[in-house]
């Protein structure tokens, strides 16, 4: 046990946030052999009942530590974040590891590369403590279409962490890793984050490489992290951000350093409120959390203004045309040929394909690459994914207009807090509701960040949105920043583990 | 005849592969051969994750390709997927360009089979990676999937159905190639499957204006199949209708060895590709100024060739479309031309002699094994008199075959000299004059045909060595004292 020095006496080494570990590193109050063990020991303590990792590296974990202290003690030039560990979703490539995507189809395929985040990470030194659990191919909001098992909410074993990286979000909340990066689709980063009570960043779309994140809608993909305060969130942003070659759609922009815009001040800044967030669907103590949060802003000296983004009810059904039109086609590899899941039965090649992707995909995969297949079929294809495509530039255009006015947009990450396991999954059009507010932020390429404000009436977290222009993310820090440093969301709530 | 009442239709899409030095979307090497699966990485294999990001040499030599078939070139195109199952497809979607190809509507001039100038018009040419290949196990044990292939760029050159025969498909085929050759951006290798065309057929009645029912006889890598396929499928199709039946659209497979065409096995109902823009590439944009740069890049292409050949050398049309029908005989042709100046004698030497020798081997002109200088020194040779042109048929045979190219060493080692010196001539000529009276009695009563026998004693007696004009010129002289 380590607990020298820092304010808190009575602090374990895995309930600091990873700025803080620097901080210990730097003065040699730890060393990056004890971070990580505090870790594998809180995971086989916690991780049993909250089920947030699909595979965890202990050995190669710690032997990498071991490395990173030595080079540290001799004095040699390591990165200030050598030996600070982080979870990876199970849809980024490690070399050598197994990458799962939470799906029986690729339950025992070991990826022969690294995806550019991770070699990214790589160079900084980072240590893996385990690949997360997800919903099947990052399908989902719950992690219960997970082939594997459903991960639980901290606040509440009996709820949903969210998803699709609910498992990357409950170790960071759960303190079974001090971070970790996910993959948002439609909400995929935020909303667990929102559910779990800890900070998650989509960034813009073509800010960070998606080379090595399985596919799902690629078009729509970003990775992203998922930190405990928004201080971390900027480093990692550091970390992962960059123009990669590998990826064509990653943007070639000027290096910014995030950490610059932890500033707390808001004054001038001003800030929209889209009426159509917080209307019908979104539950009533959400809705006065959005006003509250609105409030604080203004006594910060920021002016909020209600606004209008009527289009954006069109966005759900865009998002599910475009990304189930996507996830068909970037799904067609797996197709029990060179790799993944084959099935014992078959006669000929047909059978392959038939057997091994029916017994290998579960029902949301499926039910997402039929509905793909049918919008791009002859004679649907206008009707479907080309009126989508025109609808999606029009959304586009209706945020770049509200950005005319507004430096940001604040609105709620997630409609409800946590539900209950089981609650939605036979209804995937209400599951499907649960990223109607972060879904339009996919749709038109924009940067959202959630933000842990407040517990509702049963103690379960509820996130705010800001979103912000295209690679803007400097503003929502600067934001976010602020909005953390005057409510002390963290300081305050732990999560209970309490069942039901 | 019946098959006199009807018109052929045909169609081209010929798939070239290009000769860059990488694949379309990584880096792997795009050499033809190699084991099974070694000029491969995570992105042509498609391992989960893995993004493909767009050669651009690909989309220069297509657009080369495009200018020299007279095609507009698009500012702005994208990729597409297409998407299908099939073991050789690692991602099941191939990327192609679906409906913004980067060339369209061009066209290539051909003079065909009855001597007639026609222009065949090309739809478009897109951009695309070629698939793996499978390797059936002869044993049975299954098939094999090598990925070598999968991903090596190709373009796809569609032309509108102009072509009328067997013939003009495959004059215009030729033609594309010798074009492909000239610009470089294809080693166009038909037996390695670098060229390969699907081709498309119908028949109508003379004189009808719409298009008949096609079938699509799909990868077809030689002239000769090509014609054979064409001309067993129109006789087939005539005698479906002559019959009173109705000819489906279906894909074909021709089989060489039968010399008939099947239809596909396990083609089941019309394949839906559901094409769309491929998300993991950004479109390609192309300035004027790109494009400009790209023409001015382009090496002479064979028409301009041709007529440069007629204005400064004085070639005749035929000679001149002969020479310019294919890059490697322009090539050697010029170098020749440069060492030998005398283009006439290149140009048929070329025409007959070296035509004849790569006939009888069944090879094309790309495997000429002698530089375009050493072909110049052999015609420098016969016009200097130190070999006869018999001499010179027999030097060419050696320079295709003999590890010595160089026809001055060949005829050093062979000892193939021409003999040019009066004196020995002389001597010779005496010799055979005294050992043959009786032909110089006859000569002298007028029979002019006794001097040939003469001037071939003489050359026989020489090996064929003496210089004819000059053995020629000393027995008249001496026959006359």
């Amino acid at each position: 046990m380590h607990n020298e020095g820092k304010e808190s006496d009575n602090m374990e080494l895995y309930e600091y946030t990873v700025h803080e570990l620097v901080e210990m590193l730097e003065k040699g109050e730890t060393t990056s052999e004890e971070i990580t063990k505090s870790y594998f020991k809180r995971i086989k303590e916690k991780d049993p009942e909250i089920k947030a990792y699909i595979s965890t590296m202990e050995e190669s974990a710690i032997e990498k530590a071991k490395e990173v202290d030595e080079a540290r003690r001799a004095g040699k030039n390591v990165g200030k974040l050598a030996g600070i560990p982080i979870g990876i979703k199970d849809n980024i490539c490690i070399t050598g590891t197994r990458t799962t995507c939470s799906s029986k189809m690729l339950e025992n395929f070991v990826s022969p590369y690294n995806a550019t985040v991770i070699e990214k990470l790589n160079d900084e030194g980072l240590i893996y403590l385990g690949k997360t659990n997800l919903d099947e191919f990052a399908m989902g909001s719950s992690t219960e279409n997970s082939a594997f098992f459903t991960t639980s909410n901290p606040w509440d074993l009996d709820r949903v962490p969210g998803g699709s990286s609910g498992g990357s979000a409950a170790v960071v909340s759960a303190d079974l890793a001090p971070w970790s990066l996910g993959s948002d689709t439609g909400g995929s980063i935020r909303q667990p984050a929102s559910l779990c009570g800890i900070v998650g960043l989509k960034p813009t779309y073509g800010l960070v490489s998606r080379y090595g994140l399985v596919a799902y809608a690629s078009s729509l993909d970003q990775i992203g992290p998922l930190t405990k305060d928004v201080t971390d969130c900027a480093i990692l942003l550091n970390l992962i951000a960059g123009h990669d070659e590998k990826d064509s759609t990653s943007m070639d922009l000027e290096k910014k350093d995030y950490t610059k815009s932890l500033v707390n001040d808001v004054k001038g800044m001003k800030i929209g409120l889209p009426k159509e967030y917080i209307s019908e669907g979104v539950s009533e103590e959400v809705k006065n959390a959005i006003l509250e949060v609105a409030k604080k802003y203004e006594e910060l000296g920021a002016s909020v203004e209600e606004c209008s983004l009527d289009i954006v009810k069109y966005a759900l059904p865009v998002y599910y045309i475009i990304a189930d039109a996507e996830a068909s086609s970037n799904l067609g590899r797996f197709d029990g040929i060179r790799y993944g899941y084959r099935s014992e039965k078959f006669d000929d090649l047909k059978d392959i394909y038939k057997n091994s992707r029916s017994e290998g995909f579960g029902p949301e995969v499926k039910r997402r690459i039929l509905l793909g297949t049918y919008v791009l079929s002859s004679g649907y294809y206008d009707a479907y994914y080309k009126k989508a495509q025109k609808v999606r530039t029009v959304i586009k255009n209706a945020y770049d207009e509200l950005f005319k006015k507004y430096d940001l947009l604040l609105t709620p990450t997630s409609p409800t807090t946590a539900f209950k396991i089981g609650e939605k999954c036979n209804n995937p059009v209400e599951m499907y509701l649960a990223d109607i507010c972060t879904v339009p932020v996919n749709i038109a390429g924009l940067p959202g960040m959630s933000i842990p404000y407040k517990l509702d009436s049963n103690g379960l977290p509820i996130g705010i949105q800001l979103i912000g222009k295209a690679f803007d993310e400097e503003t929502i820090f600067r934001a976010g920043y602020t909005l953390e440093q005057n409510i002390g969301f963290r300081k305050d709530n732990k999560p209970t583990f309490k069942k039901g | 005849m019946p098959r006199d009442d009807y018109e052929v239709v045909i169609g081209l899409e010929v798939h070239c592969e290009l000769s860059t030095k990488t694949k379309i979307f990584c880096s792997c090497p795009t050499t033809f051969g190699g084991d099974p699966n070694t000029h491969c990485c995570p992105i042509c294999m498609a391992m989960p994750g893995t993004l493909p990001v767009l050669n651009e040499k690909v989309v220069e030599y297509a657009v080369k390709a495009g200018i020299a078939t007279n095609c507009k070139i698009s500012r702005n195109s994208k990729n597409d997927r297409k998407n299908y199952f099939y073991p050789d497809l690692p991602k099941a979607y191939q990327i192609s360009q679906y409906d913004l190809p980067l060339c369209y509507e061009g066209y290539v001039n051909i003079e065909n089979e009855a001597g007639e100038d026609k222009k065949i018009r090309i739809l478009r040419i897109h951009i695309e990676e070629d698939a793996g290949k499978l390797n059936h196990d002869e044993y049975g044990r299954g098939s094999f999937v090598d990925l070598n292939r999968a991903g090596v760029p190709l373009i796809e050159i569609v032309s509108e159905p102009d072509l009328r025969s067997a013939e003009e498909a495959e004059i215009y085929m030729r033609k594309l190639k010798s074009i492909l050759e000239y610009i470089e951006v294809s080693d166009c290798k038909m037996q390695e499957g670098s060229l390969r065309a699907d081709v498309n057929v119908s028949i109508r009645k003379k004189g009808a204006t719409e298009l008949g029912t096609r079938t699509e006889m799909k990868n077809m890598n030689s002239f000769r199949s090509i014609v054979r396929a064409i001309n067993y499928e129109v006789d087939r199709q005539v005698e479906v209708i002559e019959n009173g039946g109705k000819i489906t659209q279906e894909t074909l497979r021709w089989d060489d060895v039968s010399g008939k065409t099947f239809p596909m096995r396990d083609k089941e109902d019309a394949q839906d590709y559901r094409y769309f823009p491929d998300p993991d590439l950004v479109a390609i944009k192309l300035s004027d100024e790109y494009i400009e740069n790209i023409e001015n890049s382009l090496p002479e292409l064979p028409e301009s060739r041709k007529k440069r050949y007629i204005a400064d050398f004085n070639l005749t049309e035929k000679a001149a479309n002969f020479v310019t029908g294919s890059k490697y005989y322009s090539n050697l042709f010029d170098e020749a031309v440069e060492v030998c100046k005398n283009p006439k004698s290149t140009g048929n030497m070329l025409m007959s002699d070296i035509a004849r020798i790569l006939n009888e081997k069944e090879q094309e002109p790309d495997s000429i094994p002698f530089s375009g200088k050493e072909l110049g020194e052999l015609i420098l040779l016969i016009d200097k008199g130190t070999i006869s042109s018999a001499i010179a048929k027999k030097v060419l045979e050696e320079m295709f075959t003999a590890e010595e190219k160089n026809p001055n060493k060949i005829i050093e080692i062979k000892g193939w000299v021409q003999i040019s010196d009066e004196g020995a001539i002389k001597e010779v000529v005496n010799k055979i004059l005294e050992a043959n009276p009786q032909s110089v009695a006859d000569y002298k009563a007028g029979k002019d045909k006794a001097l040939g026998f003469l001037v071939g004693q003489a050359m026989k007696e020489t090996k064929g060595k003496a210089n004819p004009q000059l053995l020629n010129k000393l027995f008249i002289e001496e026959l006359k004292k």
